[in-house]
């Protein structure tokens, strides 16, 4: 039976993206839809019934949603050029990452980024300088956070590696993520996207600086 | 494999539990360090310098955080018996999804039923009833959200059941004639040893939450 592989998304999502830099990496062959969320499609209601949310992987017609949860059946499923370590020491640590991205940094970005107001965005600022002071030191001695190549926590941190810096441009936010003062961090971003399966996985910067900015606004306009 | 195992622990706390749970699944052997989590200790804090929070596992001296991932751990150290989780990774996607849902929804329904009041408590209690039916549409006519057997998903959410009266005092329902498939199941689970001798009695639990809701409401 020949293999069907779908993955539900939208183009300037990071969670989405994440499971098309998986695939990719295992050079699995799949189909890309576009959701528009305001205007769910019935497939996507029928996929993820839950959440309605994006992204949802369907393989030969069965579902799998959650974006971290997806990166791990697809590590499972297509086991060549594997993402995950085998240590369970090292799983439980990348989970633990993973999980600290999703929670506590992306709301930190977003805050720094577009908060009500300067004292908003000051402290989210502070606050995001502290949980990226916690990753710079998980890179200690590697070049990714997988290792020597790259892993699911790498591709977890997509939102760090990529769309932070488009969104400092878009909001106009002072940057938050210097090689003064992550040196680590910066380098393995620069690195990240420079790996051709994550290249190929991001958006069209220009495009979606602009989509930002429209959308939420250029809310830091004082240096 | 085996090796010295210490749990930061606080007898309440329904994600602690989750972690004894599994150990007594496996019939693992442990140290529990029971926190006072006015007043954190050292150790507390130098094992989870992030949440500063338990539970914590220490298995020879390297710390595991976040309950979900220490009930994973231990499923997969000691991968000799009592698997918590399948086999199949659909299934195993299945039940991490599963997880997800009660730690990001049931969980975060639960807490406003007892730590708020008026209209907020209101939403919080209609919420917390809703994630319940979900859960009761996924467990079907299932024994366990694991199938035959107790697993992953079933161990995720019956610790919460530990606090169901107290949910049902302070925030006025009734979980039975709302939700009978998940009381039916949840008594299920509790005819399991482990289970029983793991999650502390609800009148004991209803207590303590009672002194808790003061730090949170004023009433």
């Amino acid at each position: 039976m020949a293999e069907e592989v779908l993955v539900f998304g939208t183009w300037s999502s990071p969670y989405g993206r994440r499971v098309e830099m998986a695939l990719k990496l295992k050079g699995i062959e799949y189909k890309y839809i576009e959701e528009d969320l305001t205007n769910k499609s019935p497939s996507l209601l029928k996929y993820n019934p839950v959440h309605k949310k994006i992204p949802v992987l369907v393989h030969n017609g069965k579902p799998v949603a959650e974006s971290l949860v997806i990166l791990e059946y697809i590590d499972e499923t297509w086991k060549n050029h594997p993402i995950f370590p085998k240590d369970p020491y090292e799983r439980a640590n990348a989970r633990f990452w993973a999980k600290f991205i999703d929670e506590k940094c992306l709301p930190a970005i977003r805050k720094a980024c577009w908060g009500e107001d300067q004292k908003e965005r000051e402290k989210a600022a502070e606050e995001l300088s502290k949980l990226l002071q916690f990753l710079e030191n998980e890179l200690e001695g590697k070049r990714y956070f997988g290792g020597g190549t790259i892993g699911l926590l790498d591709i977890a941190a997509n939102m760090i590696g990529y769309w932070l810096g488009v969104f400092e441009e878009a909001s106009g936010a002072s940057e938050l993520l210097t090689r003064e003062k992550f040196p680590k961090l910066f380098n393995w971003a620069n690195e990240f996207v420079s790996v051709s399966a994550i290249k190929e996985s991001l958006p069209p910067r220009d495009k979606h600086v602009a989509f930002m900015r429209k959308r939420f606004g250029m809310v830091n306009t004082s240096k | 494999m085996a090796g010295e195992v210490v749990l930061l622990d606080f007898w309440s706390s329904m994600f602690a539990m989750r972690v004894r749970l599994a150990l007594a699944e496996k019939g693992i052997k442990y140290e529990s360090k029971e926190q006072d989590l006015s007043n954190k200790s050292p150790l507390l804090l130098e094992m989870n310098p992030i949440n500063k929070q338990v539970p914590v596992l220490i298995h020879n001296g390297k710390p595991v955080c976040e309950s979900l991932i220490i009930v994973q751990y231990i499923d997969e150290v000691w991968n000799d018996k009592s698997p918590l989780l399948p086999s199949d990774p659909y299934q195993r996607a299945q039940a991490r999804f599963w997880a997800d849902f009660v730690d990001k929804k049931v969980s975060v329904a639960a807490k406003n039923v007892w730590s708020t009041k008026g209209e907020e408590q209101e939403a919080g209690k209609k919420e917390f009833l809703e994630t319940l039916k979900i859960m009761e549409g996924e467990l079907g006519d299932k024994p366990y959200f694991g199938g035959e057997t107790f697993g992953y998903v079933d161990l995720s959410l019956i610790t919460f059941y530990s606090w169901f009266h107290a949910y049902e005092v302070l925030g006025n329902i009734n979980i039975e004639a709302e939700c009978p498939k998940i009381i039916a199941w949840a008594k299920r689970c509790m005819q399991k040893e482990a289970v029983a001798k793991t999650l502390p009695d609800q009148k004991k639990v209803y207590e303590f939450v009672v002194q808790l809701r003061k730090m949170f409401v004023s009433e």
